[in-house]
């Protein structure tokens, strides 16, 4: 039996917690641990993407427009996009709840 | 055909884990275990034994090696006492966490310090919550018996958990005693190829020990809890099916001479051997006194316990550990959890005994009884106490 929910029964789960099937981020969600968040400062964007390749969750993704957006879900608050943003576009905003 | 011979235990014990054709050995030697993984390490070097022998660099990397074995689908053994079982400790959690079938045995021995070699339970008994069932022998026959009955149990698809099991260092590790060895044919007609529930399969992969995040720890506690206890049944069922193949009984608690006995004494391992020829002297000078003894430590026994003392006023338990600052000895501290709140339940007189070592001879048997007589006549009951030391134990709880 696989863990298919966020909130799995302790029946539901499988033998030593094993993941038994792909997917589990969906129900992973690690964006609650961030105490803080990447904000882009639109204007000075120039669309180079580094900030999505140097993103170890691999959450920033480019949206419609070629802008990074950030998956908040996933996303721990490590701030290697800000280091990494050769314009300095990215700042860390605190968490309000 | 199963032969009757002297053989060192340790020996005895090695060559059983050879004829339950182990896969995998990965051990460090440390004293008193040393002759156990030196015997399978000739066995397999001689060719004796088809089986990987890992020499690990630390009992931690031993523990390591244990859970790959285990999850690649290995049946996978190992030893250890005392600091090696200390070194192991973050590790066995895993094992069982994991629901990783092996067998460990563990000959127990003191934890440093001061550094000591010699045999007590303090190794065992600070790994209690590592969600391993423990078992205790207390003998050379019942430890060799129970080599094939552990991996038996911890394979079986109900259990697959990892499976302790314990004898005193020295005092049944390194006796010579006349052992009735079973054959690996014998064995085979008991111990069914291992045949795991759940191994590492590139055909069919999934993620072994993943992160346990706050939503599903609890839950993941709960299913070894359930787990542990669940094996409870399949444990009883295993001891019986070896009983009827090869007319050895064993069960969770023995009892000894306990018919209307007033004041039971409580312990585990091999002191009980010096216990019983201590009881059978009492017994022939008409007093009422037996022992009781644990050989199931996890998953705890605690109804076959309760039935095991039923009708004694008093029990006298034996420790072979204590905590610091703290109430006592587990054996005494597990036997009032159980007791806690039930009718007529029995005094409890407490001591620690045999550290480090130290001999426990029928003298000492005599002295225990003096205190749980007194209290069978009506004195208060004393503290937890350790009845051996020089300069006397000030008795506080």
């Amino acid at each position: 039996m696989s863990r298919q929910s966020p909130t799995p029964k302790w029946q539901e789960l499988s033998l030593g917690c094993a993941t038994t099937e792909p997917g589990s981020s969906r129900y992973q969600q690690t964006g609650d641990w961030r105490s803080e968040r990447p904000t882009w400062k639109w204007e000075n964007c120039i669309k180079c993407a580094v900030c999505t390749v140097f993103c170890p969750e691999g959450c920033i993704h480019m949206n419609a427009d070629n802008y990074p957006q950030v998956d908040l879900t996933y996303c721990k608050g490590c701030a290697i996009c800000v280091a990494e943003c050769w314009t300095g576009c990215i700042t860390m905003e605190e968490e309000k709840e | 055909m199963s032969v009757r011979r002297g053989v060192e235990v340790s020996i005895a014990v090695a060559e059983a884990a050879g004829f339950c054709d182990v896969d995998v050995v990965a051990a460090y030697p440390i004293t008193p275990q040393t002759h156990i993984v030196e015997h399978l390490a000739s066995l397999v070097a001689d060719g004796h034994l088809d089986a990987e022998f890992v020499p690990v660099e630390s009992e931690h990397a031993a523990m390591s090696a244990c859970c790959g074995s285990a999850a690649a689908g290995a049946r996978t053994f190992t030893a250890t006492s005392s600091q090696g079982l200390a070194l192991m400790h973050e590790v066995l959690f895993i094992a069982a966490a994991l629901r990783l079938p092996m067998v460990m045995v563990v000959a127990n021995r003191a934890l440093s310090g001061p550094i000591n070699i010699w045999n007590d339970h303090s190794d065992i008994m600070t790994e209690r919550d590592v969600g391993w069932i423990a078992l205790f022998a207390e003998n050379g026959q019942e430890a060799t018996d129970l080599v094939p009955i552990c991996h038996r149990i911890s394979e079986d698809p109900r259990v697959q958990l990892p499976v302790m099991l314990n004898f005193d260092g020295f005092i049944v590790s390194h006796m010579i005693e006349p052992i009735e060895q079973l054959s690996k044919e014998e064995i085979k007609t008991f111990l069914p190829d291992f045949a795991p529930v759940q191994r590492l399969d590139i055909d069919n992969p999934f993620t072994m020990g993943p992160v346990g995040m706050p939503n599903v720890y609890t839950e993941a506690k709960m299913a070894g809890e359930h787990a542990i206890r669940a094996s409870y049944e399949p444990i009883v069922e295993i001891f019986k099916d070896f009983g009827d193949k090869f007319g050895r009984y064993y069960n969770p608690v023995e009892s000894y001479r306990t018919d209307g006995a007033d004041i039971i004494f409580v312990m585990m391992g091999a002191i009980t051997e010096t216990a019983m020829t201590w009881v059978d002297a009492q017994r022939d000078a008409g007093t009422k006194v037996g022992i009781v003894r644990f050989r199931l430590w996890r998953p705890l026994p605690a109804d076959d316990f309760k039935k095991a003392v039923a009708g004694a006023k008093v029990l006298a338990i034996l420790d072979r550990h204590f905590s610091p600052g703290g109430p006592g000895g587990p054996v005494a501290q597990e036997v009032k959890y159980t007791l806690y709140g039930t009718d007529n339940a029995p005094k409890i007189v407490e001591v620690v005994v045999g550290l480090g070592g130290r001999d426990v001879f029928p003298e000492d048997f005599d002295d225990i009884y003096k205190r749980a007589e007194a209290v069978l006549n009506g004195a208060p009951v004393p503290p937890f106490e350790l009845t051996q030391v020089r300069g006397g134990h000030y008795g506080k709880i």
